[in-house]
């Protein structure tokens, strides 16, 4: 089986087909979006297939060394990061067309008015580790 | 000690209660549930007899199973009714249970979950610790294997080949953890290879054990992956490799060749060369030859390829890679490494990155991208 990183992004993938936030949402609507995640998750570990899930805050810090006996260098938040993070979910499955599936439904989640969200998720495989019989 | 001891019994506890009556599912959660309980207080107080202990540790904890659930009442007064079993019977019992968890109706991953948990004995956690899967995960992966194949009737339970695989995936992709899922595996194989004669299951034990006769010398001390003909031999284990050359020759000798004894074969003949330098790429060659006529598997074809380009010169094994299809797993590996030998560093410097970029392990990617830098530093001279 391999695992799989299905990402979030606020910003930085293809545009999305609903540019509304979240925050302008009917309360009931976010209430059914973010049961649909729920739900989701706890399928996902009915079938086995569930590994982690976490939102991340849009506040971000970018860190760096800055030589011995010296404090880290931090810089930003920056409002206008190429790439935001929302947050992801690792699911464990047998292929990556299964993969594919999963991060569909996912991406069905509900948005304005009930309708799937069609949100753009990103897919990318874990390395694994290397197999006993190579040659 | 005692958890190895748990280990071995368990299959064997599992098929006493199926015959006292209970369901497979039902005596499969039973017995793990004696396991765990077994894993907790033999450590201080072994029982003299430790498979009937586990039996009456595991039937009565199907019993509370059965009676705290009310539709099962009447089966239950039913069993109770039942005359005490005898002792358990020899091999076969067990071996249904190989064939059951490895059955055709499971995915793959299903199949290796189900199979260390009833034939291998080993706790759920201790699989999702393996498989780096969250405890409840794994739990439920494992169930729902057991509803699947719960009601599969004896004679429907496919062949010996599914349970070779399953074995085989145990082996050759178990990640690490508390459990040595590899050594896990041979076990596994030596217990069905002692229960059937067939020389498929010896050759998939000899490739085990060959393969695994290398394992302190496949990483140096820094983790990383060492190549074949890199590799010091005086770290592979002798003993192993006597083993599984005897088992492969005796399996070869009954002349019903199968993809595992061609593996085991090829495997052999690494094992038998003093320095890479002396391996018999030609033997090697042939068997792979065999290996495509038996599985028509493209990784076989790529494999073929580079014990062509060792036996009959790099561009030979260019020419045997030319027809395969460029995005097969480790395609840009191979074709960088038969560049490199033909005198074409900067091919095999940019391949070698592409490679590195396409790796599926961590491992493979970290060596390739060594093998690019290091390349492109003799480029740079």
């Amino acid at each position: 089986m391999t695992k799989y990183l299905l990402l979030k992004h606020y910003r930085g993938g293809p545009a999305p087909l609903c540019d509304t936030q979240m925050d302008q949402w009917a309360p009931e609507e976010v209430s059914a979006h973010l049961q649909y995640m729920g739900d989701f998750a706890a399928r996902l570990e009915g079938t086995g297939e569930f590994v982690d899930g976490q939102a991340l805050s849009p506040e971000g810090t970018f860190v760096r060394y800055d030589g011995e006996g010296r404090a880290p260098v931090t810089d930003g938040p920056f409002a206008e990061t190429k790439d935001l993070i929302a947050g992801w979910m690792v699911i464990d499955v047998e292929s990556y067309d299964r993969a594919l599936e999963l991060a569909a439904e996912l991406s069905a989640a509900p948005g304005p008015r009930g309708e799937p969200l069609r949100e753009w998720l990103e897919v990318r495989p874990f390395l694994s580790a290397p197999s006993t019989i190579a040659e | 000690m005692d958890e190895a001891l748990l280990r071995t019994l368990t299959p064997t506890v599992i098929c006493i209660l199926v015959r006292r009556g209970a369901d497979f599912a039902a005596a499969e959660d039973a017995v793990q549930e004696a396991l765990v309980e077994g894993l907790r207080v033999w450590p201080d107080d072994l029982p003299r007899d430790p498979r009937g202990w586990l039996v009456t540790v595991a039937w009565r904890r199907f019993l509370d199973a059965a009676r705290a659930d009310s539709s099962r009442r009447r089966r239950e007064e039913r069993l109770q009714d039942e005359p005490a079993p005898g002792p358990a019977q020899g091999g076969d019992d067990a071996l249904e249970l190989y064939f059951r968890c490895a059955h055709p109706s499971l995915t793959p991953g299903s199949a290796v979950a189900l199979t260390l948990r009833a034939v291998g004995g080993l706790t759920t956690r201790q699989i999702a610790q393996a498989y780096l899967v969250p405890e409840a995960t794994m739990a439920q992966r494992i169930s729902r294997a057991k509803r699947t194949v719960s009601g599969v009737r004896f004679d429907q339970l496919g062949d010996v080949g599914t349970v070779l695989r399953v074995l085989y995936l145990v082996f050759n992709e178990g990640y690490s953890g508390d459990v040595d899922l590899a050594s896990e595996a041979i076990r596994l194989t030596r217990q069905l290879a002692a229960s059937i004669d067939h020389e498929e299951v010896a050759g998939l034990l000899a490739l085990m054990l060959l393969h695994h006769a290398r394992r302190p010398a496949r990483t140096d001390g820094g983790g990383r992956l060492v190549p074949l003909a890199e590799q010091d031999r005086s770290r592979w284990d002798t003993d192993l490799i006597a083993e599984g050359v005897d088992v492969v020759q005796t399996a070869l000798a009954c002349d019903r060749l199968g993809e595992y004894q061609a593996q085991a074969a090829i495997a052999a003949l690494h094992a038998d060369a003093p320095t890479a330098d002396e391996t018999d790429w030609v033997q090697i060659v042939e068997w792979y030859d065999e290996l495509v006529r038996l599985t028509d598997s493209p990784v076989a074809r790529l494999n073929r390829a580079v014990a062509v380009g060792e036996a009959d010169g790099p561009r030979a094994g260019l020419a045997a890679l030319e027809p395969l299809d460029p995005a097969l797993p480790r395609h840009t590996a191979v074709a960088a490494y038969l560049h490199e030998r033909d005198g074409d560093p900067a091919t095999a410097a940019r391949l070698y990155a592409e490679a590195a970029r396409a790796a599926s392990s961590l491992q493979e990617r970290d060596h390739l991208t060594r093998q690019a830098a290091r390349l492109n530093a003799l480029l740079r001279d």
